[in-house]
């Protein structure tokens, strides 16, 4: 990456074999065939693709909206139609307002600390030496599990008869109930999920990392900048692309968490880490209100969309350069 | 590798005494990530009577038995067959119609090209939740409750893929194909013969992601099926943990068995999962 953070024009590097073909593009070019041949070829190639992607995701974002206009209970022949009715609903549902507050304090959590580690143990990580290779798959071992095979083994872990207590009694400090106490039920949800992503953000930020120049350290070092300054001066700003990408993958990742809150605590205890995902999945599935749980979908789904644009304005323009 | 940013001089030369405190912390660091899977594997090897006893992470009994017994209480092996479909579907699905997908977008020229693209991967940005409420009710009226159509079919194609390979094949340069068309070859046979066999890294991404998301895959399967017979592995964890909450041993097994395939195949794949998952860093 140059200074202002840009990142290279090209992807994985393609194979771009030359040699003897390499003389074929010099001799004369058969002109490939004007527009239309090619909107034809184009249109076979996409279509399985945007049949699959219009049916099953296009629409349905539609369709939410459709239903949130509704309060249709997800088995009747009819839906009825009732205007804005559940929006205003939402604007006083208690439930609604606990659920918002839950899944920004989630994905409050989950982004800084997620930046805050993945940063870090990059910077650890960075260099050679031995090990590190070890150290990395380690990091990354559980990105690849399952999130309900790795909330079931969490819920065993912060129970009160868990290893984390366990530990805590060893050292003489108080052992609290991670899973029983509402507030604190979110904060072991945001720590297992900071772990479960763990590796993702080690492995985006040491790619970082290493499209930076090293001239750059050394003349800060030169400057007599300590390792510290060097972090803090250097590196931090350099990677603020990167962290931006960070950050909306961790809004994304908590936006979407429904599988762990499931397991871990199911929305509980008494909505302490009831996610507006999981809101949606109870109004809908649970409590028969498809309507509603629809414009709980779409509510949850502006906020996504404003804090990402918020984000965009506020710096990740250059990274994304769309 | 470019070089790394270390103090001057220290570019090659390995300097023990600076290396120790950051090996040091590394190692306690990733001891904590693994904690957790190291009480996974060792309750699962234990009788239930220790289960609450020390030693917590190593394992020092072998009560194979634990996994016998939750694969005869709950029909593991189907749940494991039903995820396998699940996942060779969507797999082939995605390596399939992604990679036609992709090179449309990366070599024809058709009008709205560019603003079709971005109105896809726009798509990304909308949560799951978003999707359900309509796509399921399409999946009942359609008639595929409890099948493999539900399972797979709206997942045969993802943007992700389409993305990912389409950013490598726009590197990739062209006149590989113009050679192909002097031989007479048209956008199809450009496609197979020269376009893919040069993608077999992006095509390895996608491939992996695909699986692990696949694999993992909770929320949709639970919604479009109820019966064992279709259930995947990961709903049956889930079914089990209902039924066997009070017997950490027999759960964590089942755990075990949940989570395998997927650690399994990263170990055997880790360069090329974790170069998979640098590149989606990078973007063009």
């Amino acid at each position: 990456m140059t200074l202002t953070g840009r990142a290279p024009r090209t992807v994985a590097p393609g194979t771009g074999r030359r040699g003897g073909l390499a003389e074929a593009s010099t001799k004369a070019r058969w002109r490939r065939p004007a527009g239309g041949g090619d909107t034809r070829t184009a249109l076979l190639m996409l279509a399985p693709a945007l049949v699959i992607i219009g049916v099953f995701v296009v629409y349905p974002i539609v369709g939410t909206g459709y239903l949130s206009l509704t309060s249709w209970d997800g088995f009747s022949a009819d839906k009825a139609w009732v205007g804005l009715a559940n929006y205003r609903h939402l604007l006083g549902d208690e439930a609604f307002r606990n659920s918002l507050g839950v899944t920004v304090a989630y994905g409050a959590g989950v982004c800084v600390l997620g930046v805050v580690t993945g940063l870090g143990l990059a910077v650890l990580l960075n260099g050679t030496f031995r090990g590190r290779g070890a150290y990395r798959a380690v990091f990354f071992l559980p990105v690849v599990t399952s999130s309900i095979a790795a909330a079931t083994l969490w819920r065993y872990v912060f129970a009160d008869t868990g290893i984390v207590n366990a530990v805590l009694t060893g050292l003489h400090l108080p052992a609290p109930n991670w899973l029983g106490d509402p507030h604190l039920a979110l904060v072991s949800l945001t720590l297992m999920t900071v772990w479960k992503n763990l590796g993702l953000n080690i492995v985006l930020y040491l790619t970082a990392l290493q499209t930076l120049p090293a001239t750059l350290y050394e003349a800060a070092a030169l400057d007599g900048a300590g390792r510290w300054a060097q972090l803090r001066r250097l590196t931090v700003p350099l990677l603020a692309p990167m962290t931006f990408f960070v950050v909306v993958e961790g809004l994304i990742t908590s936006f979407q968490s429904f599988d762990l809150v499931y397991a871990l605590t199911g929305g509980g205890p008494l909505g302490g880490t009831e996610t507006l995902g999981f809101l949606t999945y109870r109004e809908a599935f649970k409590l028969s209100h498809f309507g509603y749980g629809a414009s709980v979908a779409y509510a949850a789904f502006a906020l996504v969309l404003g804090i990402t644009v918020v984000q965009w304005r506020l710096g990740g323009r250059e990274r994304w350069a769309l | 590798m470019t070089a790394t940013p270390t103090q001057p001089g220290a570019t090659a030369r390995r300097r023990p005494a600076r290396l120790l405190p950051r090996q040091l912390l590394l190692l306690v660091l990733s001891a904590v990530t693994v904690a957790p899977f190291a009480w996974m594997v060792t309750t699962s090897l234990k009788s239930f009577a220790d289960v609450y006893k020390a030693p917590y992470l190593v394992p020092n009994a072998f009560h194979g038995s634990n996994y016998v017994h939750a694969w005869q209480a709950a029909p593991f092996a189907h749940y494991y067959l039903n995820s396998l479909i699940m996942t060779a579907g969507i797999l082939a699905g995605h390596l399939v119609i992604d990679t036609l997908a992709a090179y449309a977008f990366a070599r024809l020229r058709f009008p709205l090209r560019n603003t079709l693209f971005l109105v896809l991967v726009a798509t990304m940005l909308v949560p799951q939740f978003v999707t359900i409420l309509p796509a399921y009710d399409l999946v009942i009226r359609l008639g595929w409750y409890d099948s493999y159509a539900a399972l797979i079919v709206p997942r045969l194609a993802d943007v992700f893929g389409i993305v990912v390979l389409r950013a490598y094949m726009a590197s990739i340069p062209k006149d590989l194909d113009d050679a192909a068309r002097l031989d007479g070859a048209g956008p199809w046979r450009i496609l197979t013969l020269v376009t893919v066999p040069l993608c077999r890294p992006a095509l390895a991404t996608v491939a992996m992601f695909s699986i692990l998301y696949s694999w993992n895959d909770f929320l949709w399967p639970l919604l479009v099926t109820s019966d064992d017979s279709r259930r995947t592995i990961q709903l049956g964890l889930s079914a089990f943990t209902g039924k066997y909450g009070t017997y950490p041993h027999y759960l964590m097994a089942g755990t075990v068995t949940a989570a395998v395939p997927t650690v399994v195949l990263f170990l055997f794949l880790q360069r090329a999962f974790i170069r998979g998952v640098a590149s989606t860093g990078l973007k063009d």
